[in-house]
């Protein structure tokens, strides 16, 4: 993989925020995760995908120090990850687990009180009022978390996980089971997060989540499938493709298309749409559409297909369900 | 390695503030108390002048010693399987505490408040004795050596049956389980308490003085043991590094 030269929390260029080579956990003879290598930059938002069981969460806790790697290296926010380094690197990070694990007796504010103990945070007082500001809870603070819907414990455990102000932060599953107004207002504090340069990596099932939200990707099972831009992955894995639509279908067809610039190939589908296989759609799309006029075609649409990301989530994992099946 | 005062503490105050909270643990601290005051209370009360020679072979005031043999290791049961049961131990572990940091604050939090209980419970037994048992009863029960063998053993017999409880708590994964285990596993020393306080065994210095050693080994020990035995990975995953 190529290396890169990242950016740091203060703005100097330097080490990846998360470098990870070869990584590898079993648990006796079950396989985690295997030969995983990626690098993340300070203030990147990382989505990490996978079926359930492809090795996610166990890749979250190996970089969080909860778990020993069986092979392979890695630096987390800067550390090298070592049974030694653990105190040292979870003072630099913060997990959000996929269940919030919150002290339901207690109320919001003993809740983050006990956490700032643990991170021995110097100003408390200051560092809950900030979390919860970022969070909106401030008027929830003295609520019981056994008292409160899932999506505000999900934003108390959210606040948790700020307190420590991590260079990394790994949010498992964050807005699982939650309702899409929920889900938008987590999606809302990810966003301010990345603008505030906290480096984050995410796990998640839902693919429009990650391609909302995330600079790169990597889809994981087992073995890491496929690392990338949302829109790289896509390219990579599909070829542009413009779809026409005519009222009636073009009688010389093969005339039409033929020796058109960027166009590389053809077919009709079976709804009567062409669906063209263009090498730049930019430059191909205007050609189309002269030669459709010129030949009296009567056009109903010229559009670009665009493929989702779980159009590549798919045709990486679909076929292959081994997660599932262990 | 240093500990963390600032980490101990947060454990500390959250598993009190959880206590307060939480009626089974209110239950399980008041139960056991007052089973060990009522019973030896009534006895002693109901006792006449003419039975008080017979008592200078009875050690009566040991028998509450079963508070501090007991009571922590129901409320230690609950450490680390309830944080495991309500899903919060693995927030707690991925911060910096240390597991002796997060062992220290559990046990304290067992600790501080079953031997507040022992001492509570024994200073009433003793008023009671002084106030309401006949005359001659309250002489012959209530002698200075005694005293100071429930004052020495409650700390060191309730910081046993905390390593106990927790040592059992890290290895449940339920609270019930852990809490029946636990009890199962201390009444070795209620039960040598009580035998001693009957005259089954009889008490001499000696068997105080090796009591009060054989308790400081097993205390050092049992943390040692229980601090090198807590495997965060298994306590997250569920299965051995």
């Amino acid at each position: 993989m190529r290396s890169h030269s990242w950016a740091t929390p203060n703005g100097k260029r330097g080490a990846p925020a998360l470098s990870v080579h070869s990584l590898t956990k079993c648990f006796g003879d079950r396989v985690a995760f295997q030969d995983v290598t990626f690098e993340i930059g300070y203030g990147e938002v990382f989505g990490f995908l996978g079926p359930n069981g492809a090795g996610k969460t166990t890749t979250v806790r190996t970089l969080g120090t909860l778990v020993a790697p069986t092979s392979g290296s890695a630096t987390v926010a800067g550390i090298p990850l070592t049974s030694e380094n653990g105190v040292a690197i979870r003072r630099r990070i913060a997990i959000m687990p996929e269940s919030p694990g919150l002290y339901l007796r207690l109320s919001v504010a003993e809740n983050l009180e006990c956490f700032a103990g643990l991170y021995e945070a110097p100003d408390p007082n200051d560092r809950f009022d900030r979390a919860l500001r970022a969070v909106n809870l401030t008027d929830r603070a003295h609520d019981v978390c056994g008292a409160l819907s899932k999506g505000l414990r999900q934003r108390v455990a959210l606040a948790r996980a700020l307190l420590s102000d991590p260079e990394v932060l790994f949010l498992d599953e964050p807005t699982s089971g939650l309702d899409p107004v929920a889900a938008r207002e987590v999606h809302d504090l990810i966003d301010g997060l990345r603008r505030r340069g906290v480096t984050i990596f995410l796990t998640t099932h839902r693919l429009e989540e990650a391609e909302r939200l995330c600079d790169r990707v990597a889809i994981l099972n087992t073995t890491l499938r496929t690392i990338g831009r949302p829109d790289e992955l896509r390219d990579q894995l599909f070829g542009k493709t413009l779809t026409v639509r005519t009222l009636v279908p073009l009688p010389e067809r093969g005339r039409v298309f033929a020796g058109l610039p960027a166009v590389v190939g053809w077919h009709q589908d079976s709804t009567g749409a062409y669906v063209l296989a263009v090498s730049e759609s930019a430059v191909a799309a205007p050609a189309v559409t002269r030669a459709l006029v010129a030949s009296g075609a009567d056009v109903l649409s010229i559009s670009e297909l665009h493929h989702s990301l779980e159009d590549v989530y798919l045709k990486l994992i679909g076929g292959n369900k081994e997660a599932d099946r262990r | 390695m240093s500990m963390s005062r600032s980490r101990v503490r947060a454990i500390f105050r959250k598993e009190l503030r959880e206590y307060r909270r939480n009626s089974g643990i209110v239950w399980a601290m008041t139960i056991f108390p007052l089973i060990f005051l009522i019973q030896p209370l009534f006895l002693v009360l109901a006792l006449p002048a003419s039975e008080s020679a017979s008592l200078s072979h009875r050690h009566l005031l040991l028998y509450m010693l079963g508070i501090p043999s007991l009571v922590p290791a129901t409320l230690a049961a609950y450490a680390v399987v309830g944080e495991r049961q309500q899903a919060t131990l693995e927030p707690v572990l991925t911060t910096p505490i240390r597991r002796e940091e997060f062992l220290l604050g559990k046990a304290l939090a067992s600790f501080v408040p079953s031997v507040a209980i022992s001492y509570v419970v024994y200073a009433v037994f003793l008023a009671c004795v002084g106030l309401f048992a006949r005359p001659g009863v309250a002489s012959a029960l209530i002698r200075g050596p005694e005293i100071l063998s429930q004052v020495l053993l409650t700390p060191l017999l309730a910081a046993w049956s905390n390593w106990v409880g927790i040592a059992i708590s890290a290895r449940s994964s339920d609270v019930r389980v852990a809490q029946q285990l636990g009890i199962l596993v201390s009444l070795p020393a209620a039960a040598m308490t009580s035998l001693i306080a009957f005259d089954v065994i009889h008490a001499t210095l000696g068997l105080a003085l090796g009591l009060v050693a054989a308790l400081l080994l097993a205390d050092g020990l049992g943390w040692r043991i229980l601090a090198a035995t807590f495997d965060r990975e298994r306590l997250v995953t569920g299965t051995r590094s």
